[in-house]
């Protein structure tokens, strides 16, 4: 007899059951029980975004080198469990093909943004030529702690267009997977738990998005949120609840599963930019600019 | 003779002198440049910085004659207009100081002598010692003396101290005005560490420059002097003089200078007691700005006497 | 000669080069239209409280037509120009206010009660030069987003503050048409007449009908401009209440959203600082503007250990502070920009003495006309008190002393807002390692209430999204697409 899996929540690093106690069966495309999920409630987002607050300073500070190195290390990790992700897939009802293909990308982007963490800074920042003998430069800085809600259309690839951009700059994040596939999302929780992410950078929460993403979007210590496509009535109804401490949003209407929804932006939309002036002194009649 | 302060104990008081930011300085002073003096207070201002001057002559080719012209200006700085106050001292070479006394008699107007080797400070103390000893027995009322810059930038600030504190053991009831020549030192900081060195060792005065270096009076330098002796006076409670010299020329300038005093100081320090122009040329430009002031009509240089 | 008081004389600039009409009617469409409400405001000097002009209220009938025409300079003209030809009508913008300077400058003096000597030598510039910088952007956009695609959003709405009328305007205007926009803008109803000398300034530049429209009135013709349809662009500088009701009504729409908001920002000064600096550096944080600085830095943060000093020096600096006549040259703080701001102020006065902390004004003798307020310290002050944690939007400062670096980060940080910081310190290492950890869009280090047009400006957390100035600022005009 075949032993199921339990698959758990992701928080703070930990993989606990959901504090409600409650589950939701992971259904494969033809109707069979695959697993039980967590059926995550408020109080599990109330924890997770506690863990993700907890984490989000000693993560922007470390070097953009060594967050290039931990999402390469994501890579490497997801490459390894290939095999998994691909059965998990084949389960939801991808073709083999499909299946490979969704894997390959989803660790290409992981390179990708692994690339990217230490060299986006130099494309927004700027020096500023001020009028003034100041030294003025404007440079990228995390927002915070980022709510996402995963795309609901893919199991994996979706998932890590979202993350990777996020964390790699230096955020935290707290996502509320895919309701109908939660599997590959708790399995990327697996990869990052042996990946050198710190615990906290990354939560995930599966269960139903009507009942998480209220609270998510109306909790005061998230800075942001990134919303997959979802229905009109619970984005709205999240951008309402986001105005209370001015979250910033970010809507996505384009897929996030095709090989385009990669770039700079998905970088900069989570990064604010901060301005320091300072004197410069003028030694020997020297002109005070950059 | 050394001063009182060891040199742990100068190196303590020398760590307290806070770092100054120029740009900053240069923004303070900005502020005070942007105000309009006009009407009675321009006229006030004008007649203060005329009682503050300390005429000057320190030439090579400074003879009696030309001493004795400058004494007579300076107590008659324009008779055609009436109740003029007079300048605050002459300022010569130690060799004219019996000149100087001698023509300025009882008016009233000091005597101010430089000394100890003046301008570069480049002899030996025994050399600055005669130097000062003798513009007192000729009875100079202030000696300004320089500070070894070289020693000062070398880091030698016990000799520096010791210095100044040996000259004011000599001067007795003369007032010490110690002349730093900013234009030779580095940064802001230094002019505040020198500043605060100075006061130390018994300065009455300090002052900017020698007049023989550019620049020389610069607004930053003398907003980070006038700085100094606010904190001193807030430590202590005792007022030390302030002294400009060498770039104020005009009248705007000598005004823009006093409200800085004004503002940074407080009104007490408007008075030739605790603060005076080292000028040569100024004298002429107040008193053409005045006469403006007076009749509307600006003025020419050939109806006012150079010496 | 025996020391003695010194008082400068009153200096005024003179009021003779300004002209203000009567009455002034909304400019739409390139012309001066009568408004369908039928209704004029009056608009006073708050300085002596002296009616200026009498100012048409725009409501939703008017808000319509001026999107109309604003829809249509888009369709027909602007969106059809080069970006070089937009730039040209910038930079010719930007001549004519240079020209015009000074009148502007008492005109800005005059209608909301700031020192001639910052509108003159501050406000004045920084507009002008705001539109020279943005004129140079116009042809530019794809060098500045190089990959990219992108156009314009359209009809961009902007609702502009009454602390620096025509220099936030000018912030709103330039980059917006430099993007290709075209504008329906509504000023601040204490201080509209810049905004309307401006678009005089646009006449005289020829620029095309309708790209600029000028909308007055109050909140309820912000919300018409707000709430239509056919603006694709709502930028709002303001309070953070008012700002939140803005992105509120924006939700569903597909309208594009910046907000420059309210703060609290921590002023910070470190026992090692360029201590004449950093008071005087104080002084900028909380007095200029008479406060009325959305990034003041109105909560001062010293370290225990220089706290005496710096207070000390603080009350002695104050003493040359000069309060009156704004149109004395000599002013350093003016007119509370109108009753209800200062009623606001002196609000929170009682509430500080209320909640225990010690208050100290200077001795200074205000105009009996006109409203006004004496620069305030308050000392004692608990982190948790309304005055430390609520902007009050006038020159009132909180004073908190702290021992540690760690507890200064997050008592600094310990606030809703997150528009701006200043740290004083001679440690250039330490410099950065604070700036790093403080939340804010702006830090000044060694410096502060510094403004320029190449300069990106704006907030983290409640003080609102979205920069102004700089490259980053174009981000604001332009719709992309990957």
């Amino acid at each position: 007899m075949e032993i199921l899996k339990t698959y758990k929540l992701y928080i703070g690093g930990q993989f606990p059951r959901t504090e409600s106690g409650r589950t939701y069966p992971v259904l494969a495309a033809d109707g069979s029980h695959v697993a039980n999920a967590c059926l995550a409630s408020r109080k599990d987002v109330r924890n997770a975004v506690q863990a993700a607050r907890k984490a989000q300073g000693s993560w922007a500070g470390k070097s953009a080198f060594n967050r290039s190195q931990i999402a390469y290390r994501i890579a490497e990790i997801l490459e390894t469990r290939k095999v998994q992700f691909i059965t998990e897939l084949l389960e939801m009802g991808l073709e083999k093909q499909s299946a490979e293909k969704e894997v390959q990308m989803s660790i290409d982007r992981c390179v990708y943004y692994a690339g990217w963490a230490d060299k986006y800074q130099a494309l927004i920042s700027s020096v500023n030529p001020v009028a003034s003998s100041h030294f003025n430069f404007s440079s990228p800085e995390a927002m915070g702690v980022v709510g996402i809600v995963a795309c609901q259309q893919t199991a994996l690839l979706g998932l890590i267009s979202q993350i990777l951009p996020i964390i790699i700059g230096g955020n935290t994040v707290v996502v509320i997977a895919n309701t109908q596939q939660p599997l590959c999302a708790i399995s990327f929780a697996e990869v990052l738990a042996t990946s050198d992410v710190p615990g906290g950078v990354v939560n995930i929460l599966t269960g139903e998005v009507g009942e998480l993403l209220p609270t998510l979007a109306g909790h005061m210590d998230v800075n942001a949120l990134s919303l997959a496509p979802i229905s009109t009535e619970l984005s709205i109804a999240a951008q309402e609840a986001a105005v209370d401490n001015l979250k910033r949003v970010r809507i996505y209407t384009e897929p996030l599963y095709v090989k385009s929804a990669q770039g700079l932006t998905y970088i900069s939309d989570f990064q604010e930019i901060k301005t320091t002036w300072h004197p410069i002194e003028q030694i020997a009649g020297g002109a005070g600019g950059y | 003779m050394l001063g009182n302060l060891s040199t742990p104990e100068l190196s303590a008081l020398l760590a307290l002198s806070p770092s100054i930011d120029q740009i900053g300085t240069l923004e303070r002073i900005a502020r005070i440049q942007a105000r309009s003096i006009k009407g009675a207070a321009k006229i006030q201002g004008l007649r203060m910085a005329l009682s503050m001057i300390d005429l000057t002559t320190l030439e090579g080719k400074d003879t009696p004659a030309k001493v004795r012209q400058l004494c007579f200006k300076a107590q008659h700085l324009h008779d055609q207009a009436p109740d003029l106050p007079t300048v605050a001292a002459v300022c010569v070479y130690p060799t004219m100081v019996g000149v100087a006394k001698k023509a300025l008699g009882a008016s009233g107007i000091k005597v101010a002598s430089v000394s100890t080797a003046f301008p570069s400070g480049q002899a030996p103390f025994e050399v600055k010692k005669l130097d000062t000893l003798y513009a007192l027995d000729h009875g100079a009322d202030e000696i300004d003396m320089v500070i070894s810059r070289g020693r000062f930038l070398a880091g030698d600030y016990q000799f520096v101290y010791d210095e100044i504190a040996a000259i004011k053991a000599l001067c007795g009831a003369a007032r010490l005005k110690v002349i730093f020549e900013t234009g030779e030192l580095d940064s802001l900081d230094q002019v505040r560490r020198i500043s605060d060195l100075a006061i130390a060792a018994g300065a009455d005065f300090i002052k900017t420059s020698t007049g023989k270096i550019q620049p020389a009076a610069t607004f930053p330098v003398v907003h980070t002097m006038l700085s100094a002796i606010k904190d001193h006076f807030d430590k202590t409670g005792q007022m030390i003089g302030m002294k400009p010299a060498g770039g104020i020329s005009s009248s705007k300038l000598a005004l823009q200078h006093l409200l800085m005093v004004n503002e940074v100081l407080g009104e007490a320090w408007l008075t030739n007691e605790w603060y005076r122009f080292g000028a040569s040329s100024l004298a002429n430009d107040l008193l053409m700005q005045y006469q403006k002031q007076l009749t509307g009509k600006y003025q020419s240089a050939a109806y006012f006497s150079i010496d | 000669m025996s020391n003695s008081t010194w008082n400068l004389e009153p200096s005024l600039e003179s009021v003779a080069q300004v002209q203000i009409k009567p009455q002034y009617e909304l400019f739409i469409d390139g012309k001066w239209q009568a408004p369908l409400s039928a209704t004029y405001f009056a608009t006073v000097n708050p300085a002596d409280e002296k009616q200026l002009s009498q100012i048409a209220q725009a409501n939703a009938a008017d808000v319509d037509l001026a999107v109309k025409a604003a829809r249509a300079a888009h369709a027909n003209v602007w969106s059809q120009l080069s970006g070089a030809e937009r730039g040209k009508y910038l930079f010719r913008i930007a001549r004519l206010m240079q020209e015009k300077a000074r009148e502007l400058a008492v005109l800005e003096t005059l209608d909301g009660g700031k020192p001639i000597r910052e509108s003159r030598d501050i406000d004045i510039p920084l507009a002008c030069n705001h539109f020279f910088y943005y004129a140079g952007w116009a042809d530019k956009l794809q060098e500045a987003f190089p990959g990219q695609q992108m156009e314009a959003l359209g009809v961009a709405g902007q609702i502009t503050p009454w602390n620096f009328p025509l220099l936030m305007l000018a912030w709103k205007i330039a980059p917006a048409l430099a993007c290709g926009n075209t504008v329906v803008l509504k000023p601040a109803e204490t201080t509209s007449l810049t905004a309307l000398k401006f678009a005089e300034i646009c006449q005289e530049a020829g620029l095309p009908a309708g790209v600029v429209n000028i909308v007055t009135g109050f909140g309820d013709t912000g919300a018409a401009l707000v709430a239509h349809p056919n603006v694709d662009k709502i930028a709002f500088t303001g309070s953070t209440a008012v700002g939140k009701q803005i992105q509120k009504a924006c939700i569903g729409t597909p309208k594009k959203v910046t907000l420059e908001l309210g703060g609290k920002s921590a002023n910070i000064i470190l026992e090692d600082a360029p201590i004449d600096q950093a008071v005087e550096g104080i002084i900028n944080s909380i007095f200029f503007n008479q406060g009325h600085v959305c990034c003041a830095g109105s909560r001062l943060f010293v370290q225990e250990s220089i706290a005496e000093q710096v207070l000390a020096k603080l009350k002695f600096r104050l003493q040359s502070i000069y309060v009156g006549n704004p149109l004395d040259k000599n002013t350093d703080i003016g007119a509370i920009n109108s009753k209800k701001q200062l009623e606001t102020i002196e609000k929170y006065l009682a509430i500080g003495l209320a909640e225990g902390a010690e208050m100290y004004q200077p001795e200074c003798t205000l105009p009996s006309q006109g409203f006004y307020c004496k620069p305030t310290l308050f000392t004692d002050v608990a982190q948790s008190a309304r005055i430390a944690q609520e902007e009050i939007f006038g020159p009132v400062l909180t004073i908190q002393t702290f021992r540690t670096m760690e507890e200064v980060v997050q008592k600094a940080n310990n606030s809703p807002y997150g528009l701006a910081a200043g740290v004083w310190t001679a440690n250039g290492a330490r410099i950065f390692g604070l700036s790093n950890q403080l939340q804010a869009g702006v830090v000044w280090a060694n410096t502060y209430n510094k403004f320029d047009p190449t300069s990106p400006f704006g907030g983290y957390k409640e003080s609102g999204f979205g920069r102004e100035g700089g490259r980053h600022g174009l981000s604001a005009y332009l719709k992309f697409s990957n």
